[in-house]
């Protein structure tokens, strides 16, 4: 019986795709919507393959209706209540007046979902768009529904779409590979082309192979499996490594000011962290006055926030420099104390100011979503940030190697006393340099408000990992701060899986505290006696 | 030659210290425990737990000035060398906790029973006995101390890199404490105590007893740490903040003569965190926060550093006006104040209030002082 | 004539072959040798550079040399120990810029140089035995600054630091004193008094002394060795010295 029913379902398949239609398939379709109305889940599913298969005009609005709990039967009558409240008749698709009385939803259990499934993947085979070909295509791969199996085989013998054919070829293999009475030498065929889809759902359909399998047939399965597996893991670890990046290039743009700070002038800047909040409050600002004002530019104003936090963040690191660390130089923890307690009234003002909440920082078009590059999933700010991280370090690379006030800087690193016997005015150097290491820290904010919550703790999250960036870098060397920072975001990240996220952080926190011991001046330190002095 | 080595030297000021905690020690508790509720000489249990509160971080900060004012090792992370003295402290109460607990097992506390725990983890072996708990209250902090300060003395990190790694390391403590499977009760930490040494912890009377306590461990902390800095080590401890490497020449070991300090100095913030946690009455990750750490570290500054009597000092007078500024009209603008506090003892007071104030009586007694040096290098 | 024969290197104070340090590429020594007899006093001049205070460096332990034998005693190889250890063999520095513990009083400062065991326990349970105190009370009395005994070393003037540091050096009684520059910055009358001392001292000890002032190493009569760029150029009595051409040259420039 099996065998006969299935010979007439095809029969009616190719029947339904040749477009002919008949008195039997009237009869048919018929014969479904009494079905539907007899409230029994195995009756429902016969509906919906008999409504497919007699390519009825209203199927796909039926079985769609079905499938959300909108589809009304009893007594004979079927409607289909729409999206908007209307009701209309399920039989011919023309709108009632009013709501038919006397009908109940038609009920669904998972067995029936999985029929819809299909179903709607078998309807959407034939869809003329072949981005909907895709959909169903993948839809049926899901669902693996084996009644579809004919109308996809006809479909792939039509199909010209390269994609599309693909995609009908893997949703063919997936229910070959499930169909124990598929002829054994197709089956493993199946396995090759699933094998070659090589991701998860490849992987889960592989797995569920039956118990049945013949030995050649297991075997294909478990190399395929193998290899999947292989491949994902790598990919996986791509993932991982992106997210290091990613995490070592906040960490640069967060530690590189402090590099600064810290390589020229000795001084530990406890405030760091707050003049990278300022920066992303700056931002908010920035962004709250465009909204209000010019909101055609709200696109632009990432790109408007940058100078102003620069400006905002310089200006008050030139501020705490010229106030209080020039009178402390020479006695580094006083300094130490001093910016700290800086960073205690910035907190607060801050708090004071604009409450002790989060603020909310849009995201310009162009930094929303995410896109896949192979088995990679990248998010368009990630990704920004990255390139403005290494805008940044190369403009910082430059203005250190290729100005005057670089060369300046530079020489009041190598030895102060001597620069200034030269005739250069450290005092000026300083300020500007804090200023500078500053500034940068309010674009590291601009970045941050991007991918963190904008609150005045902003930047006491940052500032333990900020110092451990330089001390494991070793002062007065970008390069050390570029390796730092990236290695460390990729250790973090890849350590994360094994881990988890806090172990993974104290072991990297263990490791630089033992790291330092052996190598007290960080990665790359400069040497000689003039270090000693 | 203990009560030569505790009691040699001590000068004026040291007596002084000396008598007005002793008699806050003994005349508080009787106060809160003779003087009826209505009477003007009658101190409350609640300021009495303040106080008692205050007293704990009076020995915290001379157990920091040990090593930054002595010795000039800025640790930024001494609240950890605290907290884990806390956290011995509180595995004993709760292990006295018994079966009173909210699910009324009578081996785990009630957050092991909460998290699915089916026994003891062996770290909390022998914490129901109160002599052990108080060799840990003294052994952990001491022996993390020796271990961290044995690498990095050894290998002579100094200055701000010690500081950032001592920081690291309270840092570290923190995450590691916050979670759960740490066992030590994560985020809410260790709470809702009941007795010690079978005593309520609410009771008046054991209230009054802890602050005896806490007074009587602070002046032996001072005694202890008033001995070393007097004796001819702590000369050398000194001439090693002034002039390391000159004092290497000298021939003194100086990485032998820090770890001790530095350990002897966490030995004694464990105590001080072991006599607040009952008398706080809860201890949780917080306490290895690093800004705890630095704040400890402007007490000692507020009250002069390289000077015991003003570390104690300065930690009473900064928590007494967080406390009186923190519960009124003023408590938005605190750390306001806290944060122009550090900016101001760092850029005017360098030595403190007492160091200060006793340059100014002495400028008066003396109109023409011998040249000072310069103010101690840092490092 | 610098290369010893195996008999003197038992019985030379300090030995030094073939030694070669280099900093970044930069050879501040290179194959430097030098030999100290016991009770020897020794001048070392030479230019800036010439790597006076590198080879103080390296002696005291504070530098490893890249290659070479650094012998004390005879038998113990300084390159294997650090300050300290160098410091409790019996080797006393004195530094370029005059290094006294500031916050410490002028006796304090003697107190903690003076010879005696250095570790933890030793110094914590410290008392200063009578007969200590007489040669603490006798090395005050030679550097003059017995009167000033309570003050703090930090407010001492330039010349008398030089003298608490030789004070300090003599408390600590080693075999071997490094001297380095103990005449700059003194007047006429405190120089001539320094080479009155350290002529005293090197009665009992052997030392070396590091100097530019010529006038100087002249009143103290003894033989010299002359650096120039990392290694001895010429060795002998000052006026042999100074009338070796390559000697004047290296001085005068070429």
């Amino acid at each position: 019986m099996p065998f006969l029913f299935s010979f007439l379902r095809l029969l009616a398949v190719v029947m339904a795709l040749l477009a002919v239609p008949t008195i039997a398939l009237a009869q048919a379709a018929e014969d479904a919507f009494t079905r539907l109305g007899a409230d029994s889940f195995s009756d429902t599913a016969r509906a919906i393959d008999i409504l497919v298969q007699s390519a009825h005009p209203n199927a796909a609005v039926v079985i769609e209706a079905l499938a959300d709990g909108r589809l009304l039967a009893g007594g004979g009558a079927v409607a289909v209540k729409t999206k908007e409240g209307g009701f209309l008749d399920a039989r011919t698709g023309q709108a009632l007046t009013a709501a038919p009385a006397g009908l109940n939803a038609v009920r669904l259990n998972n067995n029936v979902r999985r029929v819809i499934q299909g179903a709607l993947g078998g309807l959407g085979l034939i869809n003329p768009d072949p981005g909907k070909r895709v959909a169903a295509a993948e839809a049926v791969f899901r669902a693996r529904d084996v009644s579809v199996l004919p109308v996809l085989e006809a479909a792939i013998a039509k199909e010209t779409d390269n994609r599309a054919r693909r995609a009908l070829r893997e949703a063919q293999a997936a229910i070959l590979i499930a169909k124990t009475d598929a002829p054994p030498f197709d089956r493993i065929a199946a396995v090759d082309v699933l094998r070659e889809r090589g991701d998860q759902d490849a992987l889960a359909t592989l797995r569920a192979l039956p118990g049945d399998a013949s030995p050649g047939l297991k075997e294909a399965q478990a190399r395929a499996i193998a290899e999947i597996e292989g491949k994902l893991a790598l990919w996986r670890a791509g993932q991982n490594l992106w997210y290091g990046l990613s995490l070592g290039s906040v960490l640069l743009l967060a530690a590189i000011g402090l590099a600064i700070t810290f390589g020229v002038m000795g001084v530990i800047n406890m405030a760091h962290g707050e003049m990278v909040m300022l920066g992303a409050y700056t931002t908010f600002i920035v962004q709250e006055v465009i909204r209000a004002r010019f909101p055609g530019l709200f696109d632009w104003s990432l790109a408007i926030a940058i100078p102003a936090a620069f400006i905002v963040a310089g200006a008050v690191g030139v501020a705490i420099e010229r106030g209080v660390i020039r009178f402390l130089y020479g006695r580094p923890l006083e300094t130490l104390l001093a910016t700290w307690g800086i960073s205690l009234i910035l907190q607060q003002a801050v708090r004071t100011a604009f409450g002790p909440t989060n603020r909310e920082v849009g995201a310009p078009a162009f930094m929303s979503g995410a896109f896949e590059l192979g088995g990679l999933a990248i998010t368009w700010n990630r990704l920004w940030i990255i390139v403005f991280a290494a805008l940044v370090f190369a403009a910082l690379l430059a203005i250190l190697k290729l100005t005057p006030m670089g060369l300046q800087m530079r020489a009041v690193t190598q030895n102060r006393r001597m620069a200034s016997a030269m005739g250069i005015r450290t005092g000026r150097i300083d300020a500007l340099t804090f200023g500078l290491g500053s500034g940068v820290a309010g674009l590291a904010g601009v970045a941050l408000s991007q991918i963190d919550n904008v609150s005045p703790n902003l930047g006491q999250s940052y500032i333990i990992d900020s110092f451990m960036v330089v001390v494991f870098g070793g002062v007065g060397n970008l390069w050390g701060t570029l390796i730092s920072a990236m290695s460390l975001g990729v250790a973090n990240k890849l350590l994360e899986p094994y881990a988890g996220a806090v172990l993974g952080k104290i072991a990297l926190l263990v490791f630089i505290i033992l790291f330092i011991q052996k190598r007290p001046r960080g990665l790359f330190a400069l040497k000689g006696r003039a270090v000693e002095a | 030659m203990i009560t030569r080595f505790l009691l040699s030297n001590m000068d004026k000021r040291g007596y002084a210290f000396l008598a007005i905690v002793a008699a806050i020690g003994l005349l508080v508790p009787l106060a809160n425990l003779l003087m009826p509720a209505g009477s003007p000489l009658h101190v409350s249990t609640a300021t009495m737990s303040l106080w008692g509160k205050y007293l704990c971080y009076a020995l915290l900060a001379i157990s920091l000035d040990l090593v930054w004012g002595y010795c000039g090792i800025l640790s930024l992370g001494h609240g950890a060398f605290f907290a884990l003295g806390g956290y011995a402290m509180g595995m004993y109460l709760m292990r006295q906790i018994g079966s009173r607990g909210v699910y009324g097992n009578p081996v785990l506390p009630d957050f092991m029973v909460f998290l699915n725990w089916q026994e003891l983890p062996w770290y909390w072996y022998g914490f129901s006995s109160f002599p052990f708990a108080m060799l840990m209250v003294l052994a952990v902090p001491g022996l993390l101390a020796f271990v961290f300060g044995w690498f990095a003395f050894r290998s002579r990190v100094t200055g701000v890199y010690l500081s950032i790694i001592t920081q690291a390391l309270t840092y570290a403590l923190l995450l590691a404490f916050f979670r759960n499977d740490m066992g030590f009760g994560g985020n809410n930490g260790l709470t809702d105590f009941k007795d010690i040494l079978g005593f309520n912890v609410q009771a008046q009377g054991t209230r009054a007893a802890l602050f005896a306590m806490t007074c009587v461990m602070l002046i032996s902390g001072f005694l202890i740490a008033r001995g070393i800095v007097t004796s001819k080590l702590g000369k050398v401890v000194i001439a090693i903040r002034d002039a390391e490497s000159r004092t290497r020449f000298l021939g003194y070991r100086v990485d032998r003569f820090k770890l001790f300090v530095f350990t002897v100095s966490a030995c004694m913030a464990g105590v001080a965190g072991a006599l607040y946690v009952p008398q706080v009455g809860i201890i949780n990750p917080s306490e290895f926060a690093p800004a705890n750490s630095i704040e400890t570290v402007i007490w000692v500054a507020v009250g002069g550093r390289g000077s015991l009597v003003g570390a104690a000092l300065g930690a009473v007078v900064v928590n007494w006006a967080k406390t009186v500024f923190t519960s009124g009209f003023m408590a938005p603008y605190w750390l306001f104040a806290l944060g122009a506090l550090f900016v101001f003892v760092t850029l005017f007071m360098p030595k403190g209030i007492l160091g200060t104030a006793q340059g100014w009586w002495e400028s008066r007694k003396r109109p023409a002082p011998v040249p000072a040096p310069e103010p101690a290098p840092a490092e | 004539m610098n290369a010893p024969t195996p008999g003197a290197l038992t019985s030379s104070l300090l030995y030094l072959d073939g030694v070669s340090v280099s900093f970044d590429g930069f050879k501040a020594i290179r194959g430097l040798s030098l030999t100290i007899e016991p009770g020897e006093m020794r001048a070392i001049i030479g230019p800036n550079g010439a790597g006076k205070t590198t080879m103080m460096d390296i002696i005291t332990g504070k530098t490893r040399p890249d290659e070479g034998t650094v012998m004390f005693g005879g038998s113990v190889d300084l390159t294997r120990l650090d300050e300290a250890a160098i410091a409790n063999l019996g080797i006393g520095r004195k530094f370029q810029k005059p290094t006294v513990f500031d916050f410490h009083t002028i006796e304090d400062n003697i107190l903690l140089a003076l010879k005696s065991k250095r570790s933890v326990l030793k110094t914590l349970f410290w008392q200063t035995e009578s007969q200590q105190q007489k040669r603490i009370d006798e090395i005050l009395g030679i550097i003059k600054l017995t009167d000033k005994r309570e003050r703090l070393a930090g407010s001492l003037s330039h010349g008398q630091k030089q003298w608490l540091e030789i004070g300090m050096l003599l408390a600590q009684d080693p075999k071997l004193l490094l001297v380095d520059e103990p005449a700059a910055g003194m007047t006429d009358g405190e120089t001539a008094q320094t080479a009155v001392l350290l002529k005293e001292i090197a009665k009992d000890h052997s030392v070396i002394v590091v100097e530019h002032d010529m006038g100087f190493i002249r009143e103290l009569g003894v033989k010299v060795t002359v650096l120039h760029e990392g290694s001895v150029l010429a060795e002998g009595p000052l006026d042999q010295v100074s009338a070796n051409e390559r000697v004047v040259e290296v001085y005068l420039g070429r």
